[in-house]
């Protein structure tokens, strides 16, 4: 079998997240160059504040203001930075045990070399320019035995929302029986694949029969003309719409298939469109066919009578 | 109540890249139809379907119900899903058997790590507000923990490479495994640090796989093989998910599911320590002796499918009863950064 088609494929997306008060008050003090933590019912303080206490899960309330130097408690040394880190060169990452809290936080320190790393160190935090609410705000820490630069107060409003962007890299693969119905494509072919076991055929292809759970093996070429199942009309406008509403999507089961696939049906008016309605494949010029069902424009009726109720009552 | 078993057992191989897809119905279909076949069962014999994976992991939206094409569902199944290691699916499949409501149940779990990039995907299970937006990877927190018990002399770096090369000799027992071989702790110590103080070795492997364990109850397991493996304590806790706000050299959720479980007596352990110092500190934690054989399959440093690599600790373990190799066994399986969270099982044989 030749080598499924694979594409790279970009997840990216913006998480925004409301704070709550006890971090609320920790992001808005970053932002005047203040790390502030809570103390918990045994009097540690934790820094970073947590909002309820470990051992007794009591609401903690108290806020704490901590130094921004302290302690390295234990560090690993991240040679290649990855994509978001705090720094875009080799760092150590390190928990860190700022002067007045009992708890560490986890952060990235400038340290040029893991030979200037050693438990024990002292460190200062490295305040972002430009801050805003977030954990961020602290750019790293560096190596230091000076205090770190001075809070500034400002009178903005709490910072009550963080937004973290997410941006993941992956490469998708299509199946075996995927790749071969969208390689089909690229030939102006809808290629669909038969269950061994109830003789059913899917297109597109499935790896296995969800029915019988065994794959798929016979390949089954079907024409480009078939019967529309059920369909809605479309009279909502949204971001990215193609076509000006109100048109139609509908459900087409191609002759000879056994479960319809989603496309549009153009060419008649939308209340024109009925369960039933015999339609075919519109392509696209061939010049700009590629290994996708997008090389099907739309469907558009084919004016031969309706297809009789029993001859898809089982594909609804 | 009725006691349950683990009857069977399968996994793929473990391997850096396969060509199918994240949904993991292709890894899937030949597992289920070897557990399945196995045991004389087919799809409706099966009371409870239970699966662990994650859709970060496939860069997909509900790639789990996608899986449910590999099962033929057909007539409709009763079905579960958590977005853990399977270890936690067949916790949840316990519990339903353990209620009478069914007296078969099979877990799976599926992982192509492959298709991103791991060390960063991991990242999206820290902290959303304080430690995500860092993006810690996954190896350079777990260079933060193994330096913390080297410095307080709970274990070394040599320590860290013996128990590499244990694992990679044991393996070349199990043809699943992805990485094996007889090494030298001297050649491991004198490789580079990926993560000083890590080196490539002390991580497990990036692998894709999927496993699957079948459960039955009472008289059922009897029927349907010969030793069954009885599970005779399962248990999960957690830890504070503050990375600075708990003690990382050892792990007071392990300590307390061992204990629940009852982790003594056990002759075989199969923990799920992603990382070489990690089965030092569990070995610690679940308080197991020079005369526990760990990780005879090789563990999870030879091989580690994501989402099924704890269930796999526990089906390597029961293998162990199944085949009248051991009278007592424990599996582990672990969640989250650092051994957040952890799962114990322990099985014996009943002659
Ligand atoms: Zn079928």
């Amino acid at each position: 079998m030749t080598k499924p088609l694979s594409a790279p494929l970009e997840v990216g997306f913006d998480y925004t997240r409301s704070l709550g008060p006890t971090l609320s008050r920790f992001m808005t003090a970053l932002r005047q160059r203040r790390v502030t933590g809570v103390r918990g019912s045994d009097g540690r303080v934790h820094v970073p504040p947590a909002e309820y206490d470990p051992v007794t899960a009591e609401p903690l309330t108290e806020v704490v203001d901590v130094a921004s130097t302290g302690v390295v408690r234990s560090w690993s040394w991240a040679a290649e930075p990855l994509e978001g880190q705090p720094l875009d060169r080799p760092f150590a990452w390190a928990l860190v045990l700022l002067d007045g809290a009992d708890t560490a936080l986890l952060h990235a320190v400038d340290a040029g070399s893991p030979d200037r790393m050693r438990t024990g160190m002292r460190v200062r935090v490295r305040w972002a320019d430009d801050r805003v609410g977030a954990i961020t705000d602290i750019a790293c820490f560096e190596p230091s035995d000076e205090p770190a630069l001075e809070p500034l107060d400002d009178d903005g409003d709490p910072v009550t929302m963080i937004t973290s962007p997410v941006r993941l890299h992956y490469r998708h693969t299509a199946s075996a029986e995927e790749s071969s119905f969208l390689r089909g494509l690229a030939e102006g072919r809808l290629l669909g694949q038969r269950c061994p076991a109830c003789g059913k055929v899917y297109l597109p292809p499935r790896p296995a029969c969800p029915t019988d759970g065994v794959p798929t093996a016979e390949e089954v070429e079907l024409p480009d003309h078939g019967t529309v199942t059920t369909f809605c009309i479309v009279n909502v406008p949204f971001l990215g719409q193609r076509i000006t509403p109100p048109y139609v999507a509908a459900y087409v089961l191609l002759d000879g298939a056994d479960i319809a696939f989603l496309h549009l049906v153009l060419g008649c008016a939308a209340d024109e469109v009925r369960m039933g309605m015999r339609v075919e494949a519109v392509w696209k010029p061939r010049e700009e066919w590629g290994p996708t069902l997008q090389n099907i424009d739309h469907f558009r009726p084919t004016g031969e009578p309706d297809a009789p109720y029993d001859t898809y009552s089982q594909h609804l | 109540m009725s006691d349950v078993a683990v009857v069977g057992f399968a996994q793929t191989p473990s391997v850096r890249r396969t060509t199918g897809t994240t949904n993991g119905v292709e890894m899937l279909v030949p597992i289920f139809q070897e557990v399945l076949g196995g045991l004389g069962l087919s799809t409706p014999d099966i009371g409870f379907w239970c699966s662990g994976s994650s859709d970060y992991l496939a860069g997909r939206a509900f790639s789990f119900v996608s899986a449910v094409d590999a099962i033929g569902a057909f007539p409709p199944i009763t079905e579960s899903h958590v977005e853990m290691d399977a270890a936690w699916a067949l916790y949840e499949a316990w519990v339903k058997i353990r209620t009478g409501e069914v007296d078969t149940a099979l877990v799976y779990g599926f992982g192509k790590s492959s298709a991103g990039h791991l060390r960063r995907v991991l990242a999206l299970q820290l902290d959303p507000y304080l430690v995500t937006p860092l993006w810690p990877d996954s190896v350079g927190l777990a260079g933060i923990q193994a330096r913390l018990g080297i410095e307080s002399g709970l274990w070394s770096e040599r320590a860290m490479a013996e128990v590499v090369a244990r694992s990679r000799s044991d393996a070349r027992a199990n043809p699943l495994a992805q990485l094996s071989g007889e090494v030298d702790v001297e050649d491991l110590l004198a490789q580079p640090y990926l993560a000083d103080p890590l080196r490539a070795h002390d991580c497990a492997p990036i692998t894709d796989g999927a496993a699957t364990i079948v459960l039955a109850s009472g008289d059922r397991a009897r029927e349907l093989c010969e030793r069954p493996a009885w599970i005779t304590g399962i248990d999960h806790r957690v830890d504070s998910p503050s990375l600075g706000g708990r003690d990382l050299t050892t792990s007071p959720s392990t300590v307390a599911a061992g204990k629940a479980a009852g982790a003594d007596g056990v002759s075989v352990a199969e923990l799920h320590a992603p990382f070489s110092h990690q089965e030092i500190l569990l070995r610690q934690a679940l308080g197991l002796g020079d005369e526990v054989g760990v990780n005879p399959s090789g563990g999870t440093l030879c091989g580690n499918p994501m989402f099924a690599a704890g269930l796999a600790r526990i089906g390597e373990a029961a293998r162990r009863v199944l085949d009248g190799e051991a009278e007592r066994v424990l599996g582990h399986a672990t969640s989250g950064p650092l051994l957040q969270q952890n799962l114990v099982c322990v099985m014996e044989g009943r002659d």
